[in-house]
């Protein structure tokens, strides 16, 4: 006979509704490490999916993702000179935040090395890849575009002609693809105006310099497009990623390249370290804060109520030990309840979770080894929240039952 | 009769409180009940009856004397010289003018409970449960929760928790004052029956004078003492 169920069945009401309440309190600790998790899978899910080897970025940055890193384009060629080298890529990200159809659309715009890169690789749901250089896009179903949507970033519209899931950088945005050229055409859009001014300035610099009375065909130049001047170099990218060449040893490779002193080099192992160390770091510890804080809540709660039911039945425990019960009797009585409660709790939070978790704007990864975890918490929680009624029982003297 | 120790008080004084608000309950009590006798333990409010009855049940700890049971001292003083609650659990069986009964538990788990710290089987111990409860006219009332019953029906629950071990004492003060005087009748014969039958000691404090037929012999206390006990038949 199970006395701890007996009791908890006579106070149904109470222990049931003390029980929703740690199940709330058990699912926002399981979703906060679920978001957590999802957190690490959304900041590393770009580099996994990228498929590089190494990362070519601006010397002594630790872009791209960390900071920002800046590299002319034409370094892909260099990249590509060396040997085990067998593809360099430029790589082109970048995040937006637009207006689009009354709402603030917020995107990373990812550049795909065309015509190599047609986004194949990328998880389609529906449409297809992009078949064009130019003005078409593969979109994150986080988005919320649909396919054939047209959407204007820089100066052209760009059609979404693919739908991904899951596909998100690692602020957790939607990601966007575009050709190299497209993104690049994004990134360094300016306004008309900020262009015209731009021209205008630089022709009155060029007619106050020597150089610009002497060289009439200059001025002319000056007239062009901005990207079309020598004088400021090639267009900038992120980084260029390199593939090893089959048998090509990784470690030579990046000795070779972080000889330039103009790039720092980083294997994928790396840029996901970066990633982790910076930015997901603090929210770890910050989600961490918030869940201990939360489990430290629940067994204050569970104890609390497990008190005054003891405190409920302190003659009947009373009476327990005038017939004789031994210790053990009334310890399993009260930490049972506590047990249960625990159970109760965890099993509702995993339940609730499982409607509640894919609404959470954050990606909530819920792996089994934190659900193992989180089990024995609650489960070392259950025990200390019965220490105090335990305690309690224990000192009650058989007599009591006489007291009126 | 031949006489088997059963519950043996020596010389037993309880003082409650001290300085000047100290109370004598019991003064110098020596009491000797044998197995298989039934005893009524009589007197005034406040003569000290329930506390030597607790005494004797070893939830009380006297402040002096000795308390023998089964031919074991057991307290000396205030001084226990066994596990007192694997004892109780043994060898004893309490009755009160409440019955004590557990809220949460049906009347038949009320007598399971006993039987099973007793280290009973589950399956023996509701058997045996349903049986007391039938013996004391209560078996169709098994499954309903103290709060349905009657006092008087809770009182014999609590009569058949207190057999539920065959215990070698039973201990009841006023166990009959919820009950009509047939019924109260009935219980007092059920323990003298398991007095005579089992070899169990019994004694039971009443103010109910006309069931004293059924004793074997009374006791009476005043101002914490024993008056001169008229035992029938010696
Ligand atoms: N727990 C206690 N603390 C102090 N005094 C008590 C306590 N229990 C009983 N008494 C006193 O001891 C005396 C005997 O009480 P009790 O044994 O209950 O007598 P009875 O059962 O014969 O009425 C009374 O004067 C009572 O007030
Ligand atoms: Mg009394």
């Amino acid at each position: 006979m199970n006395l701890a169920v007996r009791d908890v069945r006579h106070h149904a009401g109470r222990f049931v509704l003390t029980s929703v309440g740690i199940g709330l309190l058990l699912m926002i600790v399981m979703g906060m490490g679920g978001i957590y998790r999802g957190l690490i899978h959304e900041a590393t899910l770009l580099v996994d999916r990228v498929g590089a080897d190494l990362w070519v970025v601006q010397g002594s940055t630790r872009g791209p993702f960390a900071e920002v890193s800046r590299l002319p384009a034409n370094l892909e060629d260099r990249v590509r000179a060396v040997p085990g080298v067998a593809v360099a890529r430029r790589f082109v990200s970048h995040t937006f935040q637009r207006e689009h159809q009354g709402r603030a659309l917020r995107l990373v715009v990812q550049g795909l090395s065309w015509p190599e890169d047609r986004g194949d690789w990328a998880p389609l749901v529906a449409g297809r890849p992009l078949r064009q250089a130019h003005f078409e896009m593969i979109a994150d179903q986080s988005l919320q575009l649909p396919l054939g949507e047209r959407v204007r970033l820089g100066k052209d519209m760009y059609e979404v002609v693919g739908l991904t899931r899951g596909m998100v950088g690692s602020g957790g945005d939607g990601l966007a693809f575009l050709t190299v050229s497209d993104a690049m055409a994004v990134q360094f859009d300016v306004p008309g105006e900020a262009v015209r001014l731009e021209r205008a300035a630089r022709q009155a610099r060029l007619e106050n310099l020597d150089l610009g009375r002497v060289t009439p065909q200059l001025s002319e130049r000056a007239l062009g497009p901005t990207s079309e001047l020598p004088a400021l170099g090639p267009p900038q990218v992120s980084a260029i990623l390199v593939t090893l060449s089959e048998g090509a040893d990784p470690a030579r490779v990046a000795a070779t390249l972080s000889t330039w002193p103009d790039v720092t080099v980083y294997s994928t192992q790396q840029q996901k370290d970066l990633l982790l160390s910076g930015m997901v770091d603090k929210a770890r510890r910050q989600l961490g804060l918030f869940r201990a804080l939360l489990i430290i809540i629940s067994t204050i709660i569970i104890a609390l109520i497990i008190y005054t039911l003891t405190l409920d039945k302190i003659r009947d425990i009373a009476l327990l030990k005038l017939i004789g019960a031994r210790n053990r009797v009334i310890i399993g009585l009260i930490f049972q309840q506590a047990l249960l409660m625990g159970v109760l709790g965890y099993a509702l939070a995993w339940w609730l979770g499982g409607f509640a978790f894919p609404h959470f704007p954050r990606l909530v990864v819920i792996e089994t080894a934190d659900l193992v975890q989180l089990a024995f918490i609650v489960l070392g929680i259950s025990m200390l929240a019965s220490l105090l009624g335990i305690g309690k029982a224990l000192n009650v003297e058989a007599n009591t039952v006489l007291a009126t | 009769m031949e006489s088997v120790p059963g519950v043996e008080a020596t010389r037993l004084t309880k003082i409650y409180g001290h300085g000047h608000t100290e109370v004598v309950a019991v003064q110098d009590v020596t009491l000797r009940v044998a197995r298989g006798e039934i005893v009524a333990l009589l007197g005034p409010s406040g003569a000290g009856k329930s506390t030597l009855l607790t005494a004797m049940a070893l939830i009380n700890p006297p402040t002096s004397g000795q308390i023998r049971i089964g031919g074991q001292l057991v307290m000396d003083g205030d001084r226990a010289l066994v596990d007192l609650r694997a004892f109780r659990r043994k060898n004893l069986g309490f009755v009160f003018q409440k019955a004590n009964l557990i809220p949460f538990l049906n009347a038949r788990e009320n007598v399971q409970v006993a039987l099973e710290v007793n280290d009973v089987p589950p399956r023996a111990a509701h058997q045996r449960a349903m049986e007391l409860l039938e013996y004391l006219g209560v078996g169709t009332r098994a499954d309903n929760l103290p709060d349905a019953l009657s006092g008087g029906e809770q009182q014999r629950v609590a009569v058949a928790r207190a057999l539920a071990n065959h215990p070698s004492l039973i201990l009841a003060d006023e166990p009959t004052a919820a009950l009509d005087s047939h019924r109260g009748r009935q219980v007092m014969e059920l323990f003298a029956r398991v007095a005579h039958e089992h070899g169990t000691a019994v004694i039971v404090v009443t103010h109910d004078a006309r069931a004293l037929d059924v004793f074997d012999r009374t006791v009476h206390m005043e101002d914490g003492r024993l008056k001169n006990g008229k035992s029938p038949g010696g």
